[in-house]
């Protein structure tokens, strides 16, 4: 069993536009994607200049679906093209970030939406080579991208003379061999240089020195697989699907305490409680809510009170949280927060870098902080250690790890203080 | 030392993706794959993998001490692995990892004196949605219960591969 079958039936409040070939025959074959659209896009962006491909994607408000948010069109804006030093296009398939799986469905249903998002940029900035940075547990999917490009070298879309127009451009697989860090994207640039991945200092950001010391546009799997769309049916009418300077769809991974767990592609700023109870199903088991984690392991959590708003980077920004990669976990009214800060801490713990010392043995003494207390030898003091550890991890690293393994710890302490001292004084875990 | 001709074929092919002078950009697949076949980091591939990149073994074992895939031991020829992340922990996670520890006779990155399984407790395997998640070698288990694994665990003593 590989990833088969994991794509649901669609739910109608969806909006398939990286998702509209999931459910056909065959969704990975080069015939399939042929006869949906396929190449299209590449073909009308070879008679665009790069100025215009990027303002269509900076009219689209397409931003970083990796975590950060950051502005595509801004980001690839920033590449020197006029630099004569080679460019190079970078994929980050290195989907790690707990409560995310959206990559992997984009890889296996339709790679060949996700190369022709990499051949756009590579237009733009006149990239040769590119390289996808899939994780190594990910076997299988490099597989099917493999064979994926192999076709594509076949009909004429990669290789030496693209379309007859002259354009060139190599596109290779990389597997990383399991660490989170190499999802950060210096860290990415130095694993696929063959070291260790440990993130650079920046600027210069990688933009204008990335993979192989030269200007390089890196951005996530999904934020790639949206270009085709954006180009053929233009900037605005992406940007118009979501809300205000959140362009567009994305995938959401619902997962946890929920009936009807999956990958679901909504608008940008679609209300989090609907996603939940009508998207979702609802709370599992008939239970009330009591958090939710929004974007992954890395974004302070948010309390069941705090969940009505849209899912847009600016929204969960100004609620204090963050969109993040998509990642939308459930937590029941039965669900142990302690606990949960617990296992998000001993993640960090195991993928700090060990590079910057802050996250090193600030990741370290909270999983041993939180691990005592949670097993009832916690004292009201170690409240306070927990929050003041996570406070001085903040800011003080070179990549954002430090960060993400602060935030939640602080924002469960902050709301969820009450289920610290529920374990005080010896007493065994309430919450089953 | 003589690896098969598709893992020959592979690092050649590896080694020419990279940029003139980043030649070294091809080690950590070449690792991988090679612990593939051979089972784990072995002395001789980290020897051959140097020799072929023009780095010193200590290069190379500073790259493989980073990588929690690369082994420098050998693992069972099942090799377990339990997520126990936030998504697959809300969906039984902790317990199927308790059960599978205990089917298993076997701790976290144990092997079983015959070498027929390891076990691992992992981090997340991008496998959220359809929680609890096993992968056992590179085969995904989705949705894994205590039942759901012993079945598993017949078919992979009956000479299955996953």
């Amino acid at each position: 069993m590989t990833g088969e079958g994991l794509y649901h039936e669609p739910h109608p409040a969806e909006v398939a536009l990286l998702t509209r070939r999931f459910r056909l025959p065959r969704s990975a074959s080069i015939d399939t994607y042929l006869a949906h659209d396929g190449y299209r896009a590449i073909e009308k962006a070879l008679g665009m200049s790069p100025e215009q491909i990027i303002a269509e994607v900076t009219a689209s408000a397409l931003r970083g679906r990796g975590g950060a948010g950051f502005p595509a069109g801004l980001k690839w804006g920033f590449v020197p093209r006029q630099s004569p030093k080679p460019k190079y296009v970078v994929i980050n398939a290195d989907e790690s970030e707990p409560g995310t799986c959206k990559d992997r469905l984009l890889m296996e249903l339709d790679p060949h939406q996700l190369i022709e998002g990499v051949l756009i940029a590579a237009r733009v900035v006149d990239a040769r080579a590119g390289y996808l940075y899939v994780r190594g547990e990910y076997r299988y999917l490099i597989e099917i991208l493999d064979r994926a490009i192999g076709e594509a070298y076949q009909r004429g879309f990669l290789g030496a003379n693209i379309l007859g127009t002259g354009f060139q451009f190599d596109l290779h697989t990389h597997t990383g061999a399991g660490a989170y860090e190499c999802g950060e994207e210096s860290a990415l640039l130095e694993s696929l240089e063959g070291k260790r991945g440990i993130p650079r200092i920046r600027p210069p950001f990688p933009a204008v020195v990335g993979a192989f010391r030269c200007p390089t546009v890196l951005n996530n799997v999904e934020t790639f697989s949206s270009v085709p769309w954006i180009i053929l049916n233009g900037g605005e009418a992406y940007a118009s699907l979501g809300t205000k300077k959140n362009g567009g769809t994305r995938l959401f991974c619902l997962s946890g305490h929920i009936n009807r767990p999956g990958v679901y592609e909504l608008p940008l700023g679609f209300p989090l409680r609907r996603m939940i109870e009508e998207v979702g199903g609802g709370v599992a088991n008939g239970k009330k809510l009591k958090a939710v984690i929004p974007g992954g392991s890395s974004c302070p959590v948010l309390a069941a009170e705090e969940t009505d708003l849209p899912m847009d980077y600016d929204s969960l920004q100004r609620a204090g949280s963050m969109l993040g990669s998509g990642g939308v976990v459930v937590m029941d009214e039965n669900t142990c927060m302690v606990k949960m800060a617990l296992r998000i801490m001993r993640f960090y713990a195991h993928e700090s870098c060990g590079w910057c010392i802050p996250c090193r043995e600030g990741t370290q003494w909270l999983s041993q902080l939180l691990a005592r207390f949670h097993g009832g030898g916690g004292s009201e003091r170690d409240i306070q250690a927990i929050g003041e550890l996570a406070q001085n991890m903040l800011g003080k690293t070179f990549c954002p790890l430090g960060d993400a393994a602060a935030l939640p710890t602080l924002s469960i302490v902050k709301k969820f203080r009450r289920e610290f001292e529920d374990h005080l004084d010896g007493r065994p875990c309430p919450y089953r | 030392m003589t690896f098969s001709a598709d893992l020959e074929a592979r690092w050649t092919s590896l080694m020419n993706r990279y940029p003139a002078g980043y030649r070294r950009g091809a080690l950590v697949p070449m690792l991988l794959y090679a612990q593939d076949e051979v089972g784990f980091v072995s002395d001789e591939v980290v020897a051959e993998a140097a020799a072929r990149l023009g780095l010193s073994r200590l290069q190379v074992e500073e790259v493989v001490s980073y990588y929690s895939m690369l082994r420098r031991r050998p693992m069972g020829r099942h090799h377990v692995q339990v997520c126990t992340n936030i998504s697959c922990l809300l969906r039984g996670g902790e317990a199927l990892w308790e059960h599978v520890r205990r089917r298993l006779n076997l701790g976290h990155r144990q092997t079983s004196p015959d070498g027929e399984f390891s076990l691992e407790e992992v981090e997340c395997i991008g496998a959220c949605c359809w929680a609890p998640a096993v992968q056992v070698n590179y085969q995904y288990h989705h949705q894994v219960t205590p039942e759901r694994f012993d079945a598993l665990l017949e078919g992979l003593k009956d000479g299955g591969r996953a």
